[in-house]
């Protein structure tokens, strides 16, 4: 009779299936292209972070006697800039603002966008018309268009920058959230949520949310390689850092004076940025496999 | 179709006016008084006056909308302050410009990123395909305004083979389709047509890889087709979808030339909105704003209606 009540396969330990963040975890750290690219990243923030205390020398100390030293000079190992600055350091401490005004606009942008998209998307109706209406003429804009639109008429300046950049991403972000959110929306279990009586607040939080963030998260990430182009672009064009700040894109404008006598020292900075992005991109990628989300 | 044609225009149409407040708004989102914005720092209190009076900035944001609105729509974009000539006179004689080598580069970018893109989806996981997406992933995430110096150090500085910066032997802005010209669009366009490229390789080889999977084409080959004749198919099947991808790169190259024009002094709309943002020159900026974004609103609404021409199947909600 109890071997009836407790057949033997019960009392075998359920093996528990992994989480879905675990798996998606897993697939991850078994793609090589993207633990590379992660690896890359990691090293760029880690000097970053780090840079104060590991810099070689001081980065905004000016020597007219040490302009444009070629790269391997004794004491700058990857030579000065136009003003005798050293290269090695700049370029360290450059990329902690580099990889900030890539990072956070993408961030801020997750957060707007995605709470706009998401409550246009659950909304439905008239207020999804209104809002998604707004969200298509921002996005009607190229992005660099309207990065330097905004930025050009705020001003230099970093905060301004953020903005701009912030804006750019806020319409991309919040159309992929909407249509997310309007599928999830519209599928059996939320209509069970609501016929078991469940408060909007609770659906939405329960039900909704865990549903689209990881989408959303994914197309955010593949948006931090553009956003570091576009950040740097910025300063490039004078409408990001000042100087004298060290940060990629603004030494590359500066060095555009020395492509005929230091050509090299004059595309590193460059070639750094291209690093940081293809990683990003490669990351983003490897992350939208694992999540299985169809791009 | 028309009823289809007549909802796109009619959904158009509201977003070319938001764009329109929008860059109307440039001005008075600009820290301090808008009227400093647009008048040079001595200028006259009768000017002041007369420009007061002229962007009505006494008045109510709506109204003062309206009024731009309407000057706008009649060729006046207002007066740039750097130059004190006409904007719309500065911002024609700079978008053709701009236009050529963002055609160019789509041209070069679409040819490339196909070729890429269909060895890519025919030869799935293949070297071949490894290489072509690492060429498109490249393609969309290289700063190109980095590329474009890493080009001019290569071709210009270094080799010398080709002009490094400007549009022309004579260094004015007119442009000849001659041997001399062209040398000084070869690097700025090859530079810009790596975003397409890429793009296009991408769409491309997801097309291609999707269309031949479908069982269309085992039944062409089941009846004994050959390779040329399904290619053919693959091909009319993409190329949709790919001209319309096409289309909305010549627009988003068209908006977003400013970092290689300015790598190398092309003279063209971003070459104008650089020179905008040096001088803090609003009514430049804004002027040039409008005028891409509008023209990147009509194309997206070209390529829509002619996808549908040439794709019958498409369906528009």
């Amino acid at each position: 009779m109890s071997a009836v009540l407790n057949p033997p396969i019960l009392t075998k330990p359920v093996q528990r299936s992994r989480s879905h963040g675990a798996n998606v975890l897993r697939r991850l750290v078994r793609n090589p292209v993207a633990m590379t690219a992660a690896a890359v990243i990691a090293l760029l923030v880690l000097v970053a972070i780090l840079a104060p205390w590991i810099m070689p020398a001081d980065p905004f100390a000016t020597s007219m006697f040490k302009r444009l030293r070629p790269i391997g000079t004794p004491g700058f190992p990857l030579g000065t800039d136009e003003l005798g600055r050293d290269m090695l350091s700049r370029l360290m401490l450059g990329g902690r603002l580099s990889l900030f005004m890539g990072i956070a606009p993408v961030l801020m942008a997750f957060v707007i966008g995605g709470g706009i998209g998401i409550l246009a998307g659950y909304a439905g109706g008239r207020v999804n018309t209104v809002v998604m209406r707004c969200i298509d003429v921002l996005y009607a804009f190229p992005s660099v268009l309207l990065a330097i639109a905004l930025s050009g008429a705020l001003g230099a300046g970093i905060t301004n920058a953020l903005i701009s950049l912030t804006v750019v991403f806020v319409p991309q972000i919040a159309r992929i959230a909407e249509s997310v959110t309007t599928q999830v929306r519209r599928s059996d279990y939320v209509d069970a949520a609501r016929a078991s009586g469940a408060p909007a607040f609770t659906i939405v939080r329960r039900h909704v949310l865990g549903n689209v963030v990881g989408p959303i998260f994914v197309y955010s990430t593949s948006l931090i390689s553009v956003s570091m182009i576009l950040a740097s672009g910025l300063s490039f064009l004078g409408l990001g850092v000042k100087p004298p700040q060290p940060e990629w894109g603004l030494m590359l404008n500066t060095l555009r004076t020395a492509i005929y006598s230091q050509p090299w020292i004059a595309a590193l900075p460059g070639a750094l940025i291209f690093v940081t992005s293809v990683s990003f991109n490669m990351l983003a990628d490897g992350l939208r496999s694992a999540m299985e989300v169809k791009s | 179709m028309l009823a289809y044609l007549l909802r796109r225009v009619g959904y158009a149409l509201p977003i070319m006016l938001g764009v329109s407040f929008l860059c109307f708004m440039l001005v008075h989102i600009a820290p301090g008084d808008p009227l400093v914005a647009i008048l040079p720092a001595d200028a006259s209190a009768d000017l002041q006056q007369q420009m007061m009076k002229l962007y009505g900035f006494d008045r109510s944001l709506p109204e003062q909308f309206i009024h731009w609105l309407w000057r706008a729509l009649h060729g006046d974009l207002g007066t740039s302050i750097a130059t004190s000539r006409p904007v719309a006179q500065e911002v024609f004689k700079a978008v053709g410009n701009t236009f050529m080598l963002a055609a160019m580069a789509t041209l070069i970018g679409f040819f490339l990123g196909s070729l890429f893109g269909f060895v890519a989806g025919y030869f799935r996981n293949s070297w071949a395909d490894r290489t072509a997406s690492f060429i498109s992933v490249i393609g969309v995430s290289v700063p190109h305004y980095w590329l474009g110096m890493v080009l001019v150090i290569v071709f210009s500085s270094q080799l010398m083979w080709l002009p490094a910066t400007g549009a022309g032997p004579d260094g004015s802005g007119a442009w000849k389709w001659d041997l001399a010209h062209i040398q000084y669009m070869v690097l700025p366009a090859i530079t810009m047509s790596f975003i397409p490229m890429g793009i296009v390789a991408r769409t491309v080889r997801a097309l291609v890889a999707d269309i031949l999977s479908q069982e269309f084409v085992i039944g062409l080959r089941a009846r004994g087709l050959g390779e040329l004749g399904v290619f053919k198919h693959v091909v009319k099947n993409c190329a949709p979808t790919a001209l319309a991808v096409m289309g909305l790169q010549l627009g988003y190259l068209l908006g977003g030339s400013i970092l290689i024009e300015t790598v190398f002094a092309w003279p063209g709309t971003g070459f104008l909105l650089n020179q905008a943002i040096f001088q803090r020159d609003l009514p430049l900026l804004q002027g040039t704003i409008l005028v891409l974004a509008l023209f990147f609103v009509a194309l997206n609404l070209v390529v829509d209606v002619l996808q549908t021409v040439f794709d019958p199947r498409i369906e528009r909600a």
